[in-house]
């Protein structure tokens, strides 16, 4: 049978890809001009003098620094993730115990539970524990509040695997712990990576918890001083703009290789 | 075909063998380090914002118990009523113009042409990036002085978009739209992708058309979809949060101050802890009546196999 092309949600598509593809390259034409230059051109107009000092502007505010601790932050969180979540998505597929079903509903409620619900204890708890103005302070409830999600997708994946695999490694008594390492850990593998991609990426773009819970230049994060430059050079478009780049910059390279991953991933979130 | 379907089906519901029902299961405690490591830092703070709700706090030692007080100003407060409203209106403004826009999006992506993968790569960029990267960006573009506006007089008259409320809010929902839609996209790419081949061609041999596929089939296969799609948009509306502080402000006046918004400058503006907590306690349980509403409707929770339904 012949397909008619579908040229609505074809014409849908490409408004849509106007309208992000627009802004973005306002962001990075306007980064590449000096101040006077965008003044003058105008954010849609063309720039005419390549310049990068924009770019070596943001790295001499102090963004290295910013670097360095989102760094941090992130690799902690996604170790935490990593550690906790397979075997949790493990039970929750394969335990018959109601206690397990128990847990995964505690999960799917806390997807519900939005971070700026609980920054008010989580202030409390964290300067109580002697960790405010401290990453650790941060990494403990960004790796928390990632778990929910990667719950969910991991345990869509490890779903898939074919009970009868369960079933062969049974018949030759293997025990759980074999059975997860050997059977599981390997055919969910792709799944593993979203959630090291997902965890991440919510890590690196984290903004509330770092806002309450630090406060010095030494612990700042990327988004933290994203947001400080804006309210001291706000008037300064195109270096708010560089540093808006800079930001990104380590993500969309990592969206480069994991592109596949990522996506296929979080496509199962939906899946039926 | 659908005999074929049917027998396939029954077999993978077939329970495990008697002997090897038991074998190689995990039991509750690989599912302990996550519970109890999220139960630390989730639910106990969430029944700590309840009990911080009855007491006042300035930030610094240790908190008084005041009964029903900050509950009663609260509830005074004029300010607090709106905010509710608001959160509301920005929530239900941001469903309505996602959803539609994601399921197309996400049902064309779905297809399997070349320019489609290349499409929807661009697509994705959006939700790469934090919501305050994006809310610089957009701030940027938006400068009355130095932005789109100023450039584009014709279309944007004064060009002051963020100094009237419902320009203001038209931003908001637009901004959150610019960058959750590509997920929420993705979400519907991958459902749509699930739904079996055997149903469009049924359909196409009893001559139902593009159209009549999509609301008779595509749309009812997205049931559940909707369903999570729909809770992560509720959640993520009802906590918009950086968009408001980096565009907004809670302004013009306190035209956007949105309940969320409205909590942090209550707490950690006023060192009004306890009246943020109570304005806190009132989004959790609008959030989770919500979300239960919505899990329960769906039975998601009693879905053991992604094949279920099929």
């Amino acid at each position: 049978m012949k397909r008619r092309p579908n040229y609505l949600a074809g014409f849908g598509s490409l408004l849509w890809l106007f309208l992000v593809a627009l802004p973005l390259y306002v962001l990075l034409a306007a980064t590449l001009q000096s101040r006077n230059d965008y003044s003058e051109n105008g954010p849609l107009g063309f720039p005419d003098n390549f310049t990068l000092d924009n770019y070596t502007n943001v790295f001499s505010s102090g963004f290295g620094q910013y670097f360095l601790n989102t760094l941090i932050v992130t690799v902690a969180v996604v170790a935490i993730v990593l550690l906790l979540v397979p075997p949790l998505a493990f039970a929750i597929v394969r335990s018959r115990g109601r206690m397990t079903t128990g847990v995964f509903r505690l999960f799917l409620l806390g997807l519900a539970i939005p971070a700026q619900a609980v920054i008010v204890p989580m202030f409390y708890v964290i300067s109580q524990a002697g960790l405010y103005d401290n990453l650790i302070g941060v990494i403990l409830p960004t790796a928390a509040f990632s778990l929910p999600m990667c719950a969910l997708i991991l345990t869509g994946v490890m779903r898939d695997i074919t009970p009868d695999l369960y079933e062969a490694m049974a018949m030759d008594g293997a025990p759980t712990w074999r059975v997860f390492f050997q059977l599981v850990l390997p055919l969910s593998k792709g799944g593993i990576s979203t959630i090291s991609v997902f965890s991440a990426l919510q890590a690196w773009n984290g903004f509330l918890f770092p806002l309450v819970l630090t406060q010095s230049e030494s612990t700042k994060v990327i988004t933290l001083g994203l947001y400080n430059f804006q309210t001291q050079y706000g008037m300064n478009i195109p270096g708010l703009l560089a540093a808006v780049v800079v930001s990104t910059l380590p993500v969309l390279l990592v969206y480069l290789f994991a592109r596949r991953t990522l996506v296929q991933g979080l496509m199962g979130v939906g899946g039926k | 075909m659908t005999t074929i379907t049917t027998v396939k089906t029954v077999e993978r519901r077939r329970p495990a063998g008697r002997a090897a029902a038991k074998v190689g299961r995990p039991g509750i405690a690989w599912a302990a380090p996550a519970a109890v490591f999220f139960v630390l830092f989730a639910i106990v703070p969430l029944v700590l914002v309840a009990l911080l709700s009855f007491a006042t706090w300035n930030g610094l030692g240790s908190a008084q118990f005041v009964g029903m007080d900050n509950w009663t100003k609260l509830f005074d407060d004029p300010v607090l009523v709106k905010s509710l409203w608001l959160s509301v209106l920005i929530t239900v403004l941001g469903v309505v113009v996602q959803t539609p826009l994601s399921i197309v999006l996400g049902v064309w992506a779905a297809g399997q042409q070349r320019n489609r993968a290349v499409l929807s790569a661009i697509f994705f960029i959006p939700l790469l990036l934090s919501a305050t990267a994006v809310s610089v960006l957009w701030r940027a573009l938006l400068d009355p002085n130095f932005g789109v506006p100023a450039q584009v007089k014709w279309l944007f008259g004064d060009g002051n978009l963020l100094g009237e409320q419902s320009s203001a809010i038209g931003v908001l929902v637009f901004v959150g739209a610019w960058q959750y839609v590509p997920f929420h996209t993705l979400i519907y790419q991958g459902a749509a992708r699930a739904i079996p081949k055997v149903l469009y061609q049924a359909a196409e041999i009893d001559g139902a058309g593009r159209f009549r596929q999509f609301f008779h089939i595509t749309l009812p296969q997205l049931r559940n979809t909707m369903i999570t799609s729909g809770i992560i948009m509720v959640v993520g509306g009802l906590t918009t949060f950086d968009t408001i502080l980096i565009l907004t402000q809670g302004g013009p006046g306190t035209d956007t101050t949105i309940s969320a918004y409205y909590m942090y400058q209550k707490a950690f503006k006023g060192f009004d802890f306890g009246v943020g907590s109570a304005v806190a306690l009132v989004l959790v349980i609008v959030a989770t009546i919500i979300s239960l509403v919505m899990v329960r409707l769906s039975g998601y929770d009693k879905m053991r196999s992604t094949m279920e339904g099929v």
